[in-house]
């Protein structure tokens, strides 16, 4: 019980979040009502990002150690990033469709957030062109890496090339936070109930995904043993 | 250590002469790969007809020739060994690191080789401005060192998964996206009529994209390698 109090905290802490999101927070002067899909779109391309980072240093570590392990980690890793990558992209869809009127418009922050889906969907598409296990993993982790590298490229380059419209020179000028008090504090406890919530799915995925392999070991050995008799 | 420096391009020069020897007994890959980048550049050239390109669309579509004739090709120096099952005996014969570089060289040179007949075909069936030469052609020049060496190793990865030819451009494209847009940007420029200054950041970033990129290559090349 007090091992899992934990997790009811953290239903008391979203569930604040939620509330000081609609009702607590000003809205910023240009963007009106809309500035409160910032509380949930921002920590959504942050864990997206995050899991990418945590699948890149799983990879490191797999080719390092040789333990399947790091794999687990890395490949349910990414499939939390290509989940979250998704919320985000809709969430700024929605968003982008009010402000900006089209869906989509190639945006720079759009053009990197659609990036990293199509770095997830290939690196899916590279797995499950790969039967045998180690050399999944591997190839995988080799992928992910190389991927990895070439982000800074794409974080200072696109912005660069096109001019953005995305809403942080309104909200944040200049790499400054100019947010005002009440926004800032439901703005990172959002950032950081998102966080928590992203390593408790993370971890359980993990843990499900060695009790099945657990399972299937199991059954492979009991197949063998009657194969013998 | 001077002999070692030397033993040691020497063992990736081998490997590349190995390759180079192999490809003009069956001119297999060079054909396939101009035909088909022939392909692209007329079934583009049919499709837009007698228009006169705005300098940003005949920069990007030299672009996207350069990468669909690099993605039909530059994988096949490492799927050939897979195929002919002579992977094995190389891996025996030279150590993980010459043998990149010396298909990495391979497939830097039969880029270079391509684009010296694609580029001046492009330029008499599309109608798009005449380029500044001294921003068109180091950004062709760096550009295509930059997709050369991000291709090669997703190369050597795919050549172990199944489904090649669609996975190469699949892992490819993300990885190359910075590549494409600073070409797309240097090229533009030099329709443009632009200075060489002006493109002097597009140049920095693919220089700088090769450097990381080919390094990553080398150090990552050992666990696709070895088995």
């Amino acid at each position: 019980m007090l091992r899992n109090i934990w997790k009811f905290l953290l239903l008391i802490w979203m569930g604040v979040v939620i509330w000081g999101a609609f009702t607590y927070t000003p809205t910023a002067k240009a963007l009106g009502e809309t500035t409160r899909i910032l509380y949930f779109h921002v920590p959504c391309s942050w864990v997206a990002t995050l899991s990418f980072l945590i699948a890149a240093i799983s990879g490191i570590l797999y080719l390092v150690k040789n333990d399947l392990k790091y794999d687990l980690w890395a490949e349910n890793a990414a499939h939390l990033g290509l989940f979250f990558t998704v919320l985000a992209t809709i969430t700024g869809s929605i968003w982008a469709k009010v402000i900006w009127h089209p869906f989509w418009n190639w945006d720079p922050r759009e053009t990197s957030i659609f990036i990293l889906l199509l770095i997830y969907a290939a690196y899916f598409a590279l797995r499950s062109a790969v039967e045998e296990d180690e050399q999944k993993a591997r190839l995988s982790a080799v992928y992910v890496i190389l991927a990895f590298i070439t982000v800074p490229f794409l974080v200072f380059i696109v912005p660069r090339i096109y001019d953005s419209l995305h809403p942080d020179p309104v909200i944040n000028a200049q790499g400054k936070i100019k947010m005002n008090g009440k926004m800032l504090q439901v703005f990172f406890a959002s950032m950081a109930g998102f966080t928590v919530i992203f390593f408790w799915m993370l971890r359980l995925k993990v843990q499900t995904a060695l009790l099945e392999r657990k399972l299937q070991m199991r059954k492979f050995k009991k197949l063998t043993e009657n194969r013998d008799v | 250590m001077a002999h070692r420096k030397s033993n040691f391009i020497h063992k990736s020069w081998a490997v590349f002469r190995k390759d180079i020897q192999l490809e003009f007994r069956t001119r297999y890959v060079i054909n396939a790969i101009l035909m088909f980048a022939l392909t692209v550049l007329t079934a583009v050239s049919f499709s837009i007809g007698p228009l006169r390109l705005r300098v940003e669309i005949g920069a990007a579509l030299l672009w996207i020739i350069l990468f669909f004739s690099a993605m039909s090709g530059l994988a096949h120096i490492f799927v050939r060994e897979e195929e002919q099952q002579t992977a094995d005996t190389l891996r025996l014969f030279s150590r993980p690191v010459n043998i990149f570089l010396g298909k990495w060289f391979f497939n830097l040179l039969l880029l270079y080789s391509l684009e010296i007949i694609i580029v001046p075909l492009y330029f008499v069936f599309l109608n798009v401005p005449d380029p500044v030469l001294s921003i068109f052609l180091p950004v062709l020049f760096l550009g295509s060192f930059a997709l050369a060496s991000a291709s090669t190793l997703i190369g050597a990865i795919i050549s172990q998964a199944s489904a090649r030819g669609a996975l190469f451009a699949v892992l490819t494209f993300p990885i190359v996206l910075p590549v494409m847009f600073s070409g797309i940007h240097g090229t533009q420029l030099s329709f443009a009529r632009a200075s060489f200054l002006d493109c002097l950041s597009d140049l920095q970033v693919l220089l700088s994209f090769s450097v990381v990129i080919l390094t990553g290559s080398v150090l990552l090349f050992e666990f696709v390698w070895r088995k």
